[in-house]
């Protein structure tokens, strides 16, 4: 059987990556793909632990994560295409207009 | 422990009346979508007569799931109450701004319920579901302002970083699962208390909550979206994020630290000071320099957080006492200063930096002296609200013997009177800087601002009602 630490090390991986993404993708479709990334980094420990401590509840948290992600995906993407709408592009450093 | 409908009872009611306005919106002619704002209201009066119908009745509900406390009350009628005055403020700004979709309101109601959860919540689930509900709800409201590209750009900022931080929230929920194996507070607390030795795992949950939390109520090196946010945002949501959603995020965090992390209160008591710190200091010297009065007031209530930290760094019954009440007396001068901010602004919200203010005594004489009453207030000078709430707050940090942090509260408040007194010597001593005729004032912003000044005074004079409840709902 593979030790739970093997799981929690990719989840790590992959949460680092997500992160990582966020901070240096300058395209707001890929900054929110790897938000995704992190979230299912996140289900991935929880589905680890669950089946480490032998109950459901992790399990049933993951099905609470990937419906509110899904509702942050509808949400996210329709103003993504506003912002697309005002500057033709994706590219977040040309939101720009809000400074001090 | 059963299935106790009438615990969520606030919240069920409230989030029938959303749907059914959700449902109404189509069917109602454009022209009269704001007046939608009534039925929102009754819904929101409902569930608020419902929380005080119940006041004082306490047990477990949905299987243990949820809280029927004075705390949880306490919060909701604090939700429903600012609800309800930014629901009043908004029908007339819709009616003027020409945005009319009377889904605002349903959207509100819905991230009100969602506060409500946060406060009532007794398992980690919830919590994290209760917070998505408002979040959700908010980054669309944030965004209504459709036509105005600031509008969407604010509202993209929000969405990209709220889900960034919720994925730090969701991974320390999980580490703190792993570690306990339960997402139930009490059960946390009881596991902790008979622990021999704590899990790393444990204080890394600890800190990635305090991360999506602290995102959440502007705190602190977690605030840095704030200002931008504010500034795209329409008017009456700028009021909501300011206020409720700030609320929101604190009475989790108390919640989830005070019950269910007790044993580990010398670690976030330490976390949360160096951050009280950091945030009075930011949110006042930022302040300091803003040009636009949203903006100021962004990093007014930034400056707010911090003060609001240092009463829950006090950890104990008093210092409670004293956040509920200071949440109170905040929503009271914040919702009626951007009420008389958003009359002042007039159409297309263009009158909003501060040089606008030059002079708008001789044209608004009593709108004028409301703001400055509440920007007192905001200062902390004696007869109003915000001066009783950091008393009672700072006696509390110092009753635990938090002195330096009492002591950087107290200079921190020094330099914010500086950017409130600003803008009323502006104001009240300066020409007015260009010919315009007074403002047109609607009558619902009328009876929200009449209600505001009254209530900051009142709690000023004499704070023992709210401050009696308080001590009611100080069960931790």
């Amino acid at each position: 059987m593979v030790p739970i630490t093997h799981y929690l090390m990719l989840s790590a991986i992959l949460f680092a990556l997500g992160a990582l993404g966020v901070l240096i993708n300058r395209n707001i479709i890929s900054m929110f793909m790897c938000v995704e990334l992190m979230l299912n980094a996140v289900n991935l420990a929880f589905i680890a632990f669950s089946r480490f401590l032998n109950q459901v509840d992790g399990q049933i948290f993951v099905f609470f994560v990937m419906i509110v992600a899904a509702a942050e995906a509808a949400v996210g993407l329709a103003l993504i295409v506003l912002f697309f709408r005002d500057k033709s592009t994706l590219d977040v450093d040309q939101a720009n207009s809000l400074k001090w | 422990m059963d299935l106790e409908y009438t615990t969520l009872l606030p919240e069920i009611i409230l989030s029938l009346s959303g749907i059914l306005l959700m449902m109404s919106a189509p069917m109602v002619d454009r022209e009269r979508q704001h007046s939608l704002g009534y039925p929102a209201l009754l819904g929101i009066g409902t569930a608020f007569a419902a929380t005080v119908v119940q006041w004082g009745l306490s047990g477990e509900g949905f299987y243990g799931m949820v809280f029927q406390d004075s705390f949880s009350q306490l919060c909701k009628l604090l939700f429903l109450f600012s609800a309800a005055a930014i629901t009043l403020s908004a029908m007339s700004y819709l009616e003027r701004e020409k945005l009319l979709h009377g889904e605002f309101f349903a959207l509100l109601s819905f991230a009100t319920v969602g506060m409500c959860l946060m406060a009532s919540s007794a398992d980690l689930i919830l919590t994290f579901l209760g917070l998505e509900i408002l979040s959700v709800s908010t980054y669309i409201l944030v965004a209504f302002r459709e036509k105005d590209p600031k509008s969407t750009e604010s509202a993209l900022k929000y969405f990209i970083l709220g889900a960034f931080s919720t994925a730090f929230l969701l991974y320390g929920i999980a580490f703190i699962y792993g570690a306990t194996g339960t997402t139930r507070y009490t059960q946390v607390a009881d596991f902790l208390s008979s622990a021999s030795f704590y899990p790393l795992a444990l204080a890394l949950g600890l800190a990635l909550i305090a991360v999506g939390f602290g995102f959440k109520a502007a705190v602190t090196p977690f605030h840095v979206w704030t200002p931008d946010v504010y500034e795209g945002a329409p008017l009456p949501i700028a009021m909501h994020l300011a206020v409720s959603s700030k609320a929101a995020a604190l009475v989790a965090l108390l919640r989830i630290f005070y019950q269910m992390l007790p044993d580990l209160s010398q670690q976030w008591e330490g976390m949360l000071s160096i951050s009280a710190v950091l945030t009075m200091a930011v949110g006042n010297i930022a302040a300091l320099t803003q040009t636009n009065i949203k903006r100021m007031l962004a990093y007014s209530s930034i400056a707010h957080a911090g003060y609001l930290l240092v009463g829950f760094c006090a950890n104990n019954a008093s210092g409670v006492q004293a956040m509920l009440f200071y949440l109170f007396a905040y929503a009271l001068m914040n919702v009626g200063a951007f009420t008389v901010i958003q009359v002042m602004a007039r159409d297309n919200e263009r009158f909003l930096s501060i040089s606008d203010f030059r002079g708008t005594a001789r044209r608004h004489p009593y709108l004028s002296a409301a703001l400055a009453s509440f920007l007192v207030s905001l200062a902390g000078i004696p007869a109003t609200a915000g001066f009783m709430g950091k008393l009672f707050m700072f006696a509390a940090a110092i009753e635990s013997q938090h002195y330096t942090l009492v002591v950087i509260a107290l200079l921190a408040s020094a330099v914010g009177l500086y950017y409130y007194l600003r803008v009323i010597v502006l104001m009240y001593m300066w020409e007015p800087s260009d010919i315009l005729e007074p403002a047109p004032v609607p009558l619902s912003a009328k009876i929200v601002i009449a209600i505001m000044i009254i209530g900051t005074f009142y709690l000023g004079i004499y704070p023992k009602p709210i401050l009696d409840l308080a001590s009611e709902a100080a069960i931790f």
